[in-house]
């Protein structure tokens, strides 16, 4: 994402529109990305309900993926992913990097 | 002509806030800023003026009542003095960053400890990098000029930044002097409608005051009030020549007196300005080329007016009303000579710190200050920089 310069921005830090913390971008805060194996996913959504950054995609019912944009990698989901069902493993950054 | 009057320097303060009539006061009492806000509640009390007072529990309550009112949307205007600015600190760095044209009025005294309630410049000097405006009066007259002024430079478009106005307390707070009160209409017109930006109290558009600001944008809004600071300059002299117009009297970054042909000169913000100006006259008198420089508007700071303005001295003293203890001399001395350091022929320059704690400057002790400059103009040799003035040994 392009920084804006001094003039291209609001003068004394004010946020002149509501909603916009969707455009802040806070993927990059992560070090663990969570890697849902679809195989064992039951789709009970728990980890949609739990996701305080709502980053899990869901279509139709279904988890579908990750928004990875602005997931933390906070690892709620895995944690609050049934004990039965461990559908998501938090994995590394570092094994994602390109070099 | 307005109305001649015989007033203090407090007095005039609220008779200019009762004509600017504000939409929100949040003020605690603090000698010897005290009466203005006295005089003002009497008008509020009275219906003279719509505003809205808020009786805070402390100066920093009072500048956070400030900032919320500003932020509302509102005209907003408070005073203080010494430890009440001193306790408003962090609160002085919100406003200026958060870009609230809050006026304010500082009745400069001397900082504690030892208590102390006189006159002396270490409040405002102490808050001189908090992103304010500060502009020194030299009598009521400017003061009350000043804060009608302030107005307008600190809601401008390309400025939006808190002003505070400042004088000497007891000196000019509490010493009656004759001065022209302009007509209410006048000022009203003078100073128009309040102009908000984007006022909370606008709930049609949401705005965030004071989000978190890290490594990724902290800078530009640091430099964007850099650059209000610089826009200040060019508004200040504007809104001076419209000043002009309405009143007859004119003002500047600095009043000059007998600087042109002048080869010594003594620069001093404040009260003392009078008195080095009587001065001035008994020395050309006797044939000695002598100046003055009243410094008005420390920030922003003049430098290129300065430089040009005293580049054909010998020699300068610069007065200091407060020290900076651990540096070598007083904010004023550092700023002006650093000033000066880019000219082909810069003047040398002194310093001396007086008036501490309201310590009497008598035309005596301006007038060996003279002396010392002639010596050092005739035999180039500074013997001491940085000196106290009138300290007993």
């Amino acid at each position: 994402m392009r920084l804006k310069g001094w003039k291209e921005i609001p003068i004394g830090g004010l946020i002149i529109e509501a909603g916009n913390s969707e455009e802040y971008q806070t993927g990059s805060w992560r070090s663990f990305r969570p890697i849902r194996d679809e195989a064992k996913c039951i789709h009970c959504l728990l980890c949609w309900v739990y996701c305080p950054d709502s980053s899990v995609i869901v279509e139709d019912g279904k988890v579908v993926g990750v928004d990875l944009e602005h997931c933390k990698g906070c690892g709620i989901c895995a944690k609050e992913c049934p004990p039965k069902v461990q559908a998501i493993t938090m994995v590394e950054e570092a094994e994602f990097a390109e070099y | 002509m307005g109305k001649i009057v015989a007033m203090t320097g407090n007095i005039a303060i609220a008779e200019a806030m009762r004509q600017i009539n504000p939409d929100v006061c949040a003020a605690y009492p603090i000698t010897p800023s005290t009466e203005i806000m006295q005089e003002f509640a009497n008008f509020v009390a009275d219906g003279l003026v719509a505003s809205e007072l808020v009786a805070v529990e402390s100066e920093h309550s009072a500048m956070s009542a400030c900032i919320g009112a500003s932020a509302a949307g509102g005209r907003v205007m408070t005073a203080t003095s010494s430890q009440g600015l001193a306790l408003m600190w962090e609160m002085l760095y919100v406003a200026a960053s958060s870009r609230l044209p809050i006026v304010m009025t500082v009745v400069n005294r001397a900082l504690n400890a030892p208590l102390n309630i006189h006159c002396d410049h270490s409040d405002s000097m102490g808050a001189r990098d908090s992103g304010w405006i500060q502009i020194y009066s030299e009598n009521a007259q400017e003061a009350y000029d000043n804060l009608i002024q302030a107005i307008r430079i600190g809601q401008y478009s390309g400025v939006r930044l808190p002003v505070m106005v400042c004088l000497d307390g007891f000196i000019i707070s509490h010493s009656i002097e004759r001065m022209e009160l302009l007509d209410d209409e006048k000022i009203q017109r003078f100073i128009g409608p309040h102009v908000s930006y984007y006022p909370l109290l606008d709930t049609e558009h949401p705005v965030t005051y004071g989000p978190i600001d890290l490594q990724d944008y902290y800078t530009e809004h640091k430099r964007q009030q850099v650059e209000a600071m610089k826009n200040a300059k060019e508004v200040i002299l504007e809104i001076a020549e419209e000043f002009k117009a309405l009143s007859g009297r004119g003002y500047g970054f600095f009043r000059e007196y007998c600087l042109k042909d002048a080869e010594i000169a003594i620069l001093v913000l404040g009260s003392a300005g009078g008195t080095a100006q009587a001065v001035v006259d008994k020395l050309r008198a006797e044939g000695v080329k002598a100046g003055l420089l009243k410094l008005r508007v420390f920030r922003p700071f003049p430098l290129e007016e300065l430089a040009e303005s005293l580049k054909n001295l010998k020699v300068l003293a610069v007065l200091d009303r407060s020290d900076s203890f651990g540096a070598v001399g007083g904010p004023v001395f550092n700023e002006v000579r650093s000033a000066l350091f880019d000219l082909k022929k810069p003047p040398k320059v002194i310093n001396y710190i007086y008036g501490l704690g309201g310590r009497d400057l008598g035309l005596e002790d301006i007038e060996r200050v003279y002396q010392e400059l002639q010596k050092i103009a005739s035999n180039g040799q500074i013997t001491k920089l940085v000196d106290y003035l009138t300290v007993r040994e």
